[in-house]
Parts: structure tokens; sequence; C-alpha cells
């Protein structure tokens, strides 16, 4: 299955490559690994005139940590794979090699990049709900510079995003607090490589056996990645209790908006949310509980 | 456009298309059709190939994009008549029914065992887990693996330093 005819560029440098989208715009598609956007080129679903391979940009591949806030800043390039084999995430941030380690099969997860995967905002993408629940922060770069685009309001709509056509997102910066932070990852799937049924990603910081930060993202039940906000303010400067997380993954659930397919009945769908999200929580609270 | 990919050792030269998949490259281009055209939609994994050592879907991947990179298809497992490990391991366990998902599967069992030489059962299925046997001969397939690592191991005992290989037949 061919796609339909584009011209191909892959420049050696950053500069290069926002000079190439500058020049043409909304005709340009922008392609790290091509694990989205390659299976949308072969349907004709994308038909760019022009597609920009990034991969071999320098620099861009990297996951750092960033001394003066300990935030974790992830390289437009750094594969699903480099995420779920960090040594450095899995101790400070678990929740995202958890995540990675869902992410289609180990084949994709060898070429495919966290920063494509949101830029590509599959509503039913699992990295979305990551980034909402941390309240990461996307950095997009243009020629006129960088401008920052927190995550809730980077996912605009199915397969839409805050993102102008001369911007091309260079990091995710995923805050973690150093004290006692913890999350998880779940997902219901099919089977391997399927997209999910329902996933739920939550991150909590805790302040003297309280929650001082809820963040919680919902994959696959809505037209976009959902940031369950009510369930989150419901969270915050509680302790932590059987009831306090079981009324958060309530209303959770109500914030859901899924619909009925082959993969289950919204209301099906709606009550693994409610199931995932109070799982969720206790996982990660007792993962904050030891971290140090 | 102009695309040099070395595979399995030898530097490949080709005019195509941006939009050529590797997958066409490597089958109409260059006749290596041991490399399997399977769903096509990233799904099923036949189209396997090692790219520096990973294995990737070859079905999702433009020959464009592999420029300057090493592959590695099936026909590169084999040296001459004497077969890698994990081949004989198929050949030992009969690993394969029909045969389409085989290179495959013995090209992600290759690159398991370069990382993790000794890998428990979990993790074997783990890392199989993106490509589909139709026939669902898994229980071999395992069985398969689990040999090459045994062979590996033994060769790596007697031979520190050199691949493991073994005779044509499967040491018979």
């Amino acid at each position: 299955m061919l796609p339909a005819a584009f011209d191909y560029r892959a420049p050696a440098s950053l500069n290069e490559a926002l000079a190439i989208l500058k020049q043409h715009g909304d005709e340009a598609k922008v392609m790290a690994g091509g694990q989205s956007l390659i299976p949308l080129l072969k349907l004709r679903f994308s038909r760019p005139e022009l597609v920009v391979d990034i991969a071999r940009i320098p620099d861009l591949n990297t996951i750092k940590r960033e001394e003066a806030d300990g935030h974790f800043a992830i390289g437009a390039l750094a594969r699903h794979v480099d995420i779920e084999n960090s040594k450095e995430l899995a101790t400070a941030a678990p929740m995202l090699a958890e995540a990675a380690h869902w992410i289609a099969d180990p084949l994709v997860r060898n070429r495919g990049t966290l920063v494509g995967s949101i830029c590509h905002a599959d509503p039913a993408g699992d990295w979305g709900s990551v980034v909402l629940a941390f309240g990461a922060d996307i950095v997009a770069t243009s020629q006129s510079g960088q401008r920052v685009i927190h995550a809730q309001e980077f996912f605009q709509g199915p397969f839409t995003t805050a993102l102008n056509p001369d911007e091309i997102v260079t990091e995710v910066r995923i805050p973690v607090a150093k004290g006692h932070s913890g999350g998880a990852y779940l997902k219901l799937e099919r089977r391997v490589g399927d997209f999910a049924t329902v996933a739920v990603a939550v991150q909590v910081e805790l302040d003297g056996g309280k929650i001082a930060k809820a963040g919680i993202g919902l994959t696959a039940v809505g037209d976009r990645n959902i940031k369950a906000a009510d369930a989150e303010r419901h969270l915050h400067g509680k302790e932590p209790t059987d009831a306090v997380i079981a009324e958060a993954a309530r209303l959770a659930a109500e914030t859901a908006e899924p619909k009925d397919d082959a993969r289950g009945s919204a209301a099906y769908k709606k009550d693994v949310v409610r199931v995932f999200v109070q799982r969720g929580l206790k996982t990660a609270v007792g993962r904050a509980r030891e971290a140090r | 456009m102009k695309v040099t990919i070395k595979v399995n050792g030898v530097e490949r030269t080709g005019d195509v298309e941006p939009r050529v998949l590797l997958v066409d490259f490597l089958r109409s281009n260059l006749r290596l059709t041991g490399t399997h055209n399977g769903c096509d939609t990233s799904s099923c994994g036949v189209c396997t190939v090692l790219v520096d050592g990973e294995p990737v879907k070859s079905c999702t991947a433009l020959a464009v994009q592999l420029e300057g990179r090493s592959i590695t298809t099936v026909e590169g497992l084999a040296q001459g008549a004497i077969l890698s490990a994990v081949q004989a391991g198929f050949h030992e366990e009969h690993g394969l029914q029909c045969g389409f998902c085989t290179p495959g599967m013995m090209l992600t069992g290759t690159a398991l065992l370069e990382r993790n030489p000794n890998p428990t059962e979990d993790e074997i299925r783990w890392a199989i887990s993106g490509n589909i046997c139709r026939c669902t001969g898994y229980m071999n397939i395992v069985k398969a693996i689990q040999h090459a690592a045994k062979v590996r191991a033994e060769a790596a005992a007697a031979k520190p330093g050199v691949p493991a290989t073994v005779g044509a037949g499967g040491g018979e």
C-alpha cells in the first residue's frame, strides 16, 4: 500500500527544518519515527505535499533532568523504548516507564516517539493522558522563537493541537517533584498493539500525608485526552482515604465522554474509568509514600 | 531519490520515490523476498527487520528514512550453510507451521538474545508480542528461542567472544 506521492526533506539542523516549515506552512508535515504518520499516509487520511523528516537533527533524542526545578526534558526524538528503558525515569517518575510499556508493541516502540505521538493527538493515544496528569509543558519552536504550551491547552480535538504549521515541538517538560510523588498508568486493551479500550494516568504529590497535587488523564473516552479536573480538585488538600479516592474516581467517570463501539459500551467504559482511577490512585499514593 | 542502506553487511543503493516503503524496497528493488509483507497496517510484524540491531516493522518505514543505516533481514542470519543459533532453534523445536511469520519471529528473537542472552519465558513472550503467528504456534516459537539461548550460552562458554552458529541441520 503506497502513500500518495510527496516530496521529502531530511534537514540536518533544527534551523534548516524551521526554515522549510516557514516556507511550506501547512503543506508540510513533520515526521519523527513515522509510526503514526506513515499509516495515515497509506490510508490517505493525510496527504501532505512535503514530509519533513526531523530524525537527523542532532541532540533531539535526549532525556535529561534539569537541576534547577527537577523537571525532565524529553526531546522530540526520544523514542518510547528510550523512556521504557530509562533507569533515571524508572526511579523518579515510574508512571512514564509504565505507560511506555503499554504503547503499541515492542517493534513500534523502537521507532515511535512521545513527542510525535502527542502531536498526532489521537484521543486514544497514551502519552496525551500522561502529559495531562503531570501537567507537562510542551515547548514549540519556530523561526520566531520558542513558546511554551501547557498540556491542557495543547489538545484541542481529535488529531488537533494548538501547534502552528511553522512550529516543531522540540521537547516536553515533565515536572517531577523531588519529594513524595508517585503515579500509575492503567490500560485495558483487547490485545497487544490495540488502542486502549480505556486507559488512565494518575500522578500525585503528598505533603504531610495530604494530597498537595493530583493529576488525572483519561485515554480513549472523549474527542481528546481528557483532564479529570473535578476529581483532581476533590483530592486537593485531603488525606487519601478510601472514601476520598472513591469519590474522586466517581467524579472522573462523570468527566469521561466515551462512545459505544466495538471495544465496549459507553456505560462499561465509564465504569472502567471509575475502577482504574480508584486503583491508580491507591497505587500512586502507595508509591508516593515510599518515594524519597 | 537516491538511497544507500547497508543491508546484511553490504551497501545497497537504489533510486526510489520517497513514498516507497522499506519492505517494498527490500522485496522489489533488492529482490530480498525473505522479508514478508503481511497486514501492511503495522499490526502483524511479519515484515520485521533489524535496524542497527533493533527490530522494527519495515511496512511502517520509508526506505529514504533509513539512509545510511544498517539493516539485517532474514537472508543475513545464516553464514552460508551455517544456520544462526535462532534459525537452528526454529529447526530443532519445529518453531513454524506455515512459515509466514518465521522471518520476523527469528529476527525479533535474534535481537532479544543480543540484548538479553538468557531471557525468561515471560520476557520472550513479551519480546514477540508484536509478531503475530496466524497458526498460533507460539509454544514452539518460544521453545525455539529458548533453544537458541542455550546453544548460544554453550558456544560462548566453549569459545568466548565468538558468535554462536551451528551446522545446517541444527547440529544433528
